[in-house]
């Protein structure tokens, strides 16, 4: 489990920014994405995944969140 | 003067790393590479933020550094106490020309050195009632302060005192803000982690001081993060963003106050420079006050312009349209200096080597000039520096992370660049090389370098550094004539 931070970034997406590591990267996908479900895996551009416990609805911008790495390239 | 193919550069990085043992040279070999735009994360090509092998001389600080002398020190209303025994305290009181307008040891202390002066007794019952009494004292002494920051030195660290507790009566007592950070200089690898330290610290003791309190806002408020104002880089920053309509309420660190830094929450933007130094308190402002963070680079008229487009998107259209009258008042003034030093600058090849933001900031500046920046690293930047430095580097040009004194000197001997922009312990080395060289940390005594002001001293230093005569007179003349007799025979 780690800190993360994800924002919304310039162009609209949604970036993950993981400050142990420096890793700062697009999130490609997130599983889900509905007004009563946010969260659950999210696909970094790098080919990595994370886990997000699903959240009953979108949150604020940028938020800090536990995470769970389920695979990352490396 | 040649430039490298992608082969020769690589060659080069195995030529140097030759001289090391079997371990190092693995090791070493992860923080030098050849640079490919194509790559999009850096972590593909070059490894940064790691340990320095023991053995090398490298040029990094300690987290106390990057605390004391680099976030925390330019605030100049406050007092800084180096916590711990007297010799850190040293080199890092205002030895970066953070210029500040205030009368020193009255109302501003920027340049002065505060220490607990750690003896042997202190390090075996502790420290803390030596603390609060010179808290005290220094409430005597300069009433006018407006707060205090204790900075630890390693032994804190290592004896357990309670800094905390300590900063808490004291605070009461007084009725100021007194900071404690824990930056002892053995956390982290460099000076890197102190920054991410002294930006918790502000987090946790600073910005939350106003919630709630009335502020006279306008939509136009900003804020400069992360500029410590090195020979008045910030001022020369805040002119233009001021006739653009906007208004500073804040800057930090450098020219900084307490009060500055409790209003910055108040703002509707904030500017950061240094995104190193600065990234994680801007980060933590995004999400709890949902200030915008936008990082900005004013090296250099193409540079500045750009990034003065992208800051008046965030506003309505009035600043959209002083912002292109900023742009348009200041064209012909820089198109008057790079006409007058680009001839003399053009082709000129520069190989950097520096902290924080600068060696990717700055190559811009050289570029508006005619020159090419063709080496570049930094002493203690992390994975996402380097993402942003590799679309700005040249392909094939070098790069290098926490490099040794070894290395500097010997890419700089091969690639044979007109200029060399490091730091103050590589400035003789390189000089002595016969190398032009400029102090790219704190300007060589120079500066402001930021702005558009800046850009005109940069280019002047620059060309005053490269053309100047004595780099002809490397040779004394009777050793001129020889070689000249040698060149004859052999020709
Ligand atoms: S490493 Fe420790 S002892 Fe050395 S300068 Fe830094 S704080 Fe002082």
């Amino acid at each position: 489990m780690a800190n993360i931070m994800i924002r919304k970034t310039a162009e609209g997406g949604l970036s993950f920014y993981l400050p142990k590591r420096d890793l700062e990267d697009n999130i490609v996908s997130i599983e889900f994405d509905q007004a009563d479900k946010w969260g659950g895996e999210l696909k970094l551009a790098n080919g990595g995944t994370y886990y997000v416990d699903p959240m009953d609805a979108p949150p604020k911008l940028p938020i800090s969140v536990r995470a769970k790495r389920v695979d990352a390239p490396e | 003067m040649s430039t490298l193919t992608r082969e020769e550069t690589e060659s080069l990085i195995q030529e140097v790393l030759e001289v090391y043992p079997e371990k190092a040279k693995k090791d070493r070999a992860k923080h030098l590479a050849v640079n490919d735009q194509s790559i999009e994360q850096s972590k593909k090509c070059i490894t940064s933020n790691r340990k320095s092998q023991p053995g090398v001389m490298t040029i990094r600080g300690c987290a106390y550094a990057g605390s004391r002398g680099v976030v925390w020190g330019p605030v100049k209303d406050m007092i800084h106490i180096s916590h711990g025994p007297v010799g850190c305290g040293q080199y890092s009181r205002g030895g970066r020309r953070n210029y500040y307008v205030g009368a020193t040891g009255v109302n501003t202390f920027a340049e002065i050195n505060f220490t607990s002066d750690f003896q042997e007794k202190d390090i075996v019952f502790g420290g803390d009632k030596k603390l609060a009494k010179i808290m005290q004292e220094i409430e005597q002494l300069f009433p006018l302060h407006k707060g205090i920051s204790v900075q630890s030195e390693c032994p804190i660290g290592l004896i357990g005192d309670d800094i905390e507790a300590v900063s808490k009566k004291a605070a009461k007592e007084m009725n100021k803000v007194v900071v404690p950070v824990r930056c002892e200089g053995f956390r982290g690898v460099s000076q890197s982690l102190g920054h991410h330290i002294a930006n918790d610290a502000i987090r946790d003791w600073v910005l939350s001081n106003r919630d709630g309190q009335h502020f006279e806002s306008t939509p136009y408020d900003v804020t400069i993060i992360g500029d410590y104002n090195i020979g008045g880089d910030a001022w020369a920053s805040r002119i233009f963003l001021e006739e653009m309509g906007l208004r500073v309420i804040a800057q930090w660190s450098g020219d900084g106050t307490i009060a500055e830094m409790e209003n910055t929450p108040k703002a509707k933007l904030n500017l950061l420079h240094c995104y190193r130094s600065m990234n994680y308190i801007s980060r933590h402002m995004e999400e709890k006050y949902g200030i915008p963070w936008m990082e900005y680079n004013f090296f250099g008229p193409t540079k500045i312009e750009e990034s003065l487009r992208r800051i008046a998107a965030f506003f309505d259209d009035s600043i959209k349209e002083k912002c292109e009258a900023v742009i348009a008042k200041y064209k012909p003034m820089m198109q008057a200096v790079i006409d007058k030093y680009k001839p003399r600058l053009q082709g000129k090849k520069v190989m950097l080597y520096v902290g924080g933001l600068r060696p990717r900031h700055v190559i811009g500046a050289y570029e508006d000039l005619g020159m090419e920046v063709v080496g570049t690293g930094y002493e203690f930047a992390h994975g996402d520096d380097y993402d942003r430095t590799i679309k700005e580097m040249g392909n094939a040009t070098l790069l290098y992370d926490d490099v040794t004194g070894f290395e500097l000197e010997e890419f700089v001997k091969r690639i044979k660049p007109d200029l060399v922009g490091s730091g103050i312990k590589e400035k003789y080395i390189f000089q002595k090389m016969g190398i032009p060289f400029r102090q790219m940390h704190s300007w060589d005594y120079s500066g402001p370098y930021h702005g558009y002001d800046g850009f005109a001293i940069f280019a002047r230093d620059m060309d005053m550094t490269l053309n100047n005569p004595c780099w002809g007179k490397q040779t004394p003349p009777w050793k001129k004539s020889a070689d000249a007799d040698e060149v004859k025979a052999a020709a």
